[in-house]
C-alpha cells in the first residue's frame, strides 16, 4: 500500500469502521432489549409481533439485505438511501435479533424466586422489569454482547461491498491501483484483530462493573471471546452458537 | 412500488442455479468445517505447547477478523505465491477454515461436557489413546454437539452470499448480476426472501433437534 | 425437629420475661421499629379462606379448604411435607392462583372483584391493593444481589408505598437494628451468611408495615447454628407486635412459643387445630398425634 494510500484512505477508513461499527451497535441494542422484552410479554400479540421480527431477521442474510436496502429499495420505494445509512440500518436490524436472544435468555435465567419477591413486595411489573430483573439480567448479556459486538465489528467489512469508505474497501482500493495485495490485506486482518482485542478489553471493564454492581467477581477466561459454558440445555443452547454465528 | 412478475420470471432460471451453487458451497464448507474443527480442537487439548499455542492462536486470529477479508486474501494474496483457485473453490474454503474456528470452539465445549470419570474408566481399562478418544469421549461429545454445529450451518448459510463478492455465481451473485443487466430490483427481493425462507424451517429442525439429543 | 422433653409442662411457655402482651400500650418492649404495628387487635377476622381447592395436574394439593384467622393471632401450619401448607401462603402471597373458592384479607376479597354483583377474577391493580398488606419471609431469603442490604429493604417502600428517601432509609435502620445487622447495611446480599441474609429479608418484609405476616420454613435453608439468631428476632417481633403471622415451620419448639393456634394439615385439609398446648400435648386426631411424635 502506497503512503498517500494509507493516509487518505486507509486510516480514516478505520474510523469509518469504527463509527460503523458503534452506530450499528447502539442500534443492535436498541433492538435487542425492545424485541427481547417484547419477546417475554405477557400479552400473546406482543410476543406474537417480536417473534415474527426475531424469525425473519434471523434468516436475514446481513449482505443480502444490505443490497437490497442500497440497490432494490431505492427502485421499489424511490428513496434513496445514504450508504452508510443502509449499512448501519442492515447491521443494526439483523444482529439486533440475535441481541434479543441474548436478552430474552437472560430475563429467563434470572431465578423465579426474585420475581416472586419482587411480588410479594407489591412492585408492579414494569417496576420488577426495570428493577428487580434487568438489573440482575445485565452482568449475565454483557460476555455475550461482547461476542456479538466481535461479530459486528466483521460485519462492517461488508459495508464496502456497498461502496462505504471503511478500512476494508481501502485494501480493495489498494489492490486496484499497486496490483500488490499481500501488505494491503495483512494489515488489514490485523487491523481488525487488533480493533476486536481493543473492543474485548473494553467490554471486560463493562462487565467487569456491571458484576461488581451484584457483588461478583468475574470469571476469568481465555481467548477474545466469552468461555462458553460447557452445552447448556434446552433453549439457550442455541444462544451460544447463534450469537457468535455470523449473520453477514 | 411496480412489482413485475415477469422479470421474476425471467430472473427465476438463473436463481436456480444460483440456489444450486449456494448449497454447494454450504455442504463443503460444512463438511470442511466439521473436520477441520474437530482437528483443531483436538489439538487445542495437546500437551505439547509447541502444538497448543500456535492452533489457539491461528483459531482465535480467524475467528476474530471478517470473513470477507478472509475471502479476498484468499483469491487475490495467496494466488501471489501459491495455487490459484476458482471462486467457488476459493470461497467453501473460506467459509470452510472460517466456521471450522467456530466449530472447534462447539466441539470443546462437548469433550469438556464429557464426565471425568469416563477418562478415567478408559485409563482404568487401559485403553489406548486413539481408543479412547474414537470409541469412548467423541461418540458422547459429538451427540451433544450437532445442534450447536447445525445452528453454524445456517450462520454459514447466511455467511455465503460474500462468496459473489470474488465472482462465485451463488444466489446474490446470479442476482446482482441479473439487476445490473436490467436495472430491475425483484432479483434481490426473491433472493432475500429465499434466505429467510431457508433458514426457518433450518432452525426449527434444530430446535427440534436440540429438545431430542441435548437432555 | 428438637430432641426436647415431649411433654414440658404447659407453665414453661412464655420465654420471653414479660410474656405475650395483649395490647402494644402493655409491651414495655416494643421495639420502636415496630411501635406502627397496631392493627385492631378485636379478634375480629382478617383472613378468610372460603371454600379453597388447588390443584396440580391431577394433584389436589387444597381440598375445599376452610379456616379463617384473627387479626392479631399467630398461626402455625404444621403438618406432613406436602400437604399444602406452603401452598396456603403462596395463595395468599397471590404467588398461584385458587382453581376454586376465594380468599379474603380485611374483609377484601384478594383474588376477585365484585362487578355488577357478580364475583369476577380481579385486575392487576385490585389485587396489588390488597396484596400491599401482606407481606412474606421465604425460605430462600430471595434477596436482590443486584441491591445492597440497605436498598433491598427501601426499594419497596420508596418505589411501592411512596415514601421519601429518607424516610425509608431511617425506617430501614431502625429495622436493621431490631435485627441486629446495623453494621451490614452497606454489604451485598452475597456478603452476608444465611442467617444474616434472612434477617435482612425479614426487616426488608416488615419495612412494608404489613398486616400479616407470612413465613415459609425460614430456617429451613440455614445451617443449624445459624437458626437460632433468625428465630429469637422471629420471637422478638411475635411477642412484641400485634402482627398477624402465619407460619410454616418444622421448629415445633417455636411454634409452641410463638403460636396461638397450631392448625394440623393433612392432604389439603384442617384435620384438628386448637392452642400449642393442646395440639402439642393433648391432640384428639390420631394422625395429628402420630406427626407430632415423628417430629417432636
Amino acid at each position: 500500500m502506497t503512503w498517500p494510500l494509507f493516509t487518505e484512505w486507509f486510516l480514516p477508513g478505520v474510523w469509518i469502521t469504527v463509527q460503523v461499527t458503534l452506530g450499528s451497535a447502539a442500534l443492535a441494542l436498541l433492538v435487542s432489549f425492545v424485541i427481547g422484552i417484547a419477546r417475554s410479554s405477557r400479552l400473546w400479540i406482543v410476543r406474537f409481533v417480536a417473534g415474527c421480527y426475531f424469525e425473519v431477521f434471523r434468516g436475514t442474510s446481513a449482505l443480502v439485505f444490505m443490497l437490497w436496502m442500497a440497490f432494490a429499495f431505492p427502485l421499489m420505494f424511490g428513496w434513496v438511501f445514504v450508504p452508510m445509512a443502509a449499512g448501519i440500518l442492515a447491521l443494526g436490524l439483523t444482529y439486533g435479533a440475535y441481541g434479543s436472544e441474548i436478552v430474552r435468555g437472560s430475563l429467563q435465567s434470572v431465578p423465579a424466586a426474585q420475581r416472586e419477591a419482587g411480588i410479594a413486595l407489591s412492585f408492579t411489573r414494569t417496576q420488577r422489569l426495570r428493577r428487580i430483573e434487568l438489573p440482575q439480567a445485565w452482568p449475565e448479556m454483557v460476555p455475550p454482547f461482547n461476542n456479538l459486538l466481535i461479530e459486528l465489528l466483521k460485519g462492517t467489512a461488508l459495508v464496502s461491498v456497498i461502496s462505504v469508505a471503511d478500512m476494508t474497501f481501502a485494501a480493495n482500493l489498494s489492490r486496484l491501483a499497486s496490483n500488490e495485495s499481500a501488505p494491503a490485506y495483512t494489515l488489514l486482518l490485523v487491523s481488525y484483530f487488533v480493533l476486536a482485542f481493543v473492543m474485548t478489553r473494553g467490554m471486560r471493564l463493562v462487565e467487569r462493573r456491571a458484576k461488581a454492581g451484584i457483588g461478583q467477581r468475574p470469571e476469568p477466561r481465555r481467548g477474545l471471546r466469552a468461555a462458553r459454558k460447557p452445552l447448556p440445555k434446552g433453549e439457550s443452547a442455541q444462544a451460544g452458537p447463534q450469537s457468535a454465528g455470523g449473520v453477514g | 412500488m411496480n412489482w413485475d412478475w415477469d422479470v421474476v420470471a425471467d430472473f427465476m432460471p438463473r436463481f436456480w442455479d444460483g440456489v444450486l451453487v449456494t448449497l454447494q458451497a454450504l455442504v463443503l464448507g460444512s463438511l470442511l468445517a466439521f473436520s477441520l474443527g474437530l482437528v483443531w480442537a483436538i489439538a487445542q487439548r495437546s500437551k505439547v505447547k509447541l502444538i497448543r499455542w500456535p492452533v489457539v492462536g491461528i483459531t482465535e486470529f480467524i475467528r476474530n477478523t471478517p470473513l470477507l477479508v478472509q475471502l479476498f486474501f484468499l483469491f487475490y494474496v495467496v494466488p501471489e505465491w501459491g495455487p490459484s483457485m476458482s471462486p467457488l473453490v476459493t470461497g467453501v474454503i473460506g467459509l470452510g477454515l472460517h466456521y471450522s474456528t467456530y466449530t472447534a470452539e462447539v466441539y470443546r465445549a462437548g469433550i469438556d461436557g464429557v464426565p471425568v470419570g469416563q477418562w478415567e474408566a478408559a485409563t482404568a481399562l487401559s485403553l489406548p489413546r486413539t481408543r479412547t478418544w474414537t470409541a469412548v469421549i467423541l461418540p458422547q461429545a459429538i451427540r451433544r454437539v450437532v445442534p450447536a454445529l447445525g445452528n453454524y450451518v445456517v450462520a454459514m448459510l447466511k455467511d455465503s452470499p460474500m462468496i459473489a463478492v470474488i465472482g462465485a455465481f451463488e444466489m446474490l451473485g446470479e442476482a446482482r448480476a441479473f439487476s445490473n443487466e436490467t436495472f430491475t430490483f425483484e432479483a434481490y427481493t426473491i433472493v432475500g426472501i429465499a434466505f429467510i425462507v431457508i433458514a426457518y424451517p433450518a432452525s426449527l429442525l434444530i430446535r427440534a433437534m436440540e429438545r431430542r439429543l441435548v437432555k | 425437629m428438637s430432641n426436647d422433653t415431649p411433654n414440658p409442662a404447659p407453665e414453661d411457655k412464655p420465654q420471653t420475661p414479660e410474656g405475650k402482651p395483649q395490647t402494644p400500650e402493655a409491651a414495655p418492649g416494643v421495639p420502636e421499629a415496630l411501635a406502627h404495628v397496631n392493627p385492631k387487635v378485636d379478634g375480629s377476622e382478617l383472613i378468610r379462606f372460603d371454600r379453597v381447592t388447588k390443584r396440580f395436574g391431577d394433584h389436589v394439593v387444597l381440598d375445599d379448604l376452610e379456616f379463617t384467622v384473627a387479626s392479631g393471632k399467630h398461626v402455625t401450619l404444621i403438618g406432613p411435607s406436602g400437604s399444602g401448607k406452603t401452598t396456603i401462603l403462596r395463595l395468599l402471597m397471590t404467588l398461584l392462583k385458587p382453581d376454586e373458592g376465594t380468599i379474603s384479607v380485611g374483609g377484601r376479597y384478594l383474588t376477585h372483584e365484585e362487578r355488577n354483583g357478580k364475583l369476577v377474577p380481579a385486575g392487576e391493580k385490585h389485587i396489588r391493593e390488597v396484596r400491599k398488606n401482606i407481606g412474606m419471609v421465604f425460605q430462600q431469603f430471595n434477596l436482590f444481589p443486584n441491591m445492597r442490604v440497605l436498598r433491598n429493604i427501601t426499594e419497596a417502600p420508596v418505589h411501592v408505598l411512596g415514601l421519601s428517601k429518607e424516610e425509608a432509609e431511617e425506617r430501614a435502620r431502625e429495622l436493621l437494628e431490631l435485627v441486629g445487622l446495623t453494621e451490614h447495611v452497606d454489604k451485598y446480599p452475597s456478603q452476608l451468611s444465611g442467617g444474616q441474609q434472612q434477617r435482612v429479608a425479614i426487616a426488608r418484609a416488615l419495612a412494608m408495615r404489613p398486616q400479616v405476616l407470612l413465613l415459609d420454613e425460614v430456617t429451613s435453608a440455614l445451617d443449624p447454628e445459624l437458626v437460632a439468631g433468625v428465630l429469637d428476632v422471629l420471637r422478638d417481633i411475635a411477642h412484641t407486635t400485634d402482627i398477624t403471622m402465619l407460619c410454616v415451620t418444622h421448629e415445633m419448639n417455636f411454634a409452641r412459643d410463638i403460636s396461638d393456634d397450631v392448625l394440623m394439615f393433612n392432604e389439603g385439609r384442617v384435620i384438628e387445630s386448637g392452642s400449642p398446648e393442646k395440639m402439642f400435648n393433648d391432640p384428639d386426631h390420631p394422625r395429628t398425634r402420630e406427626f407430632l411424635s415423628a417430629v417432636l
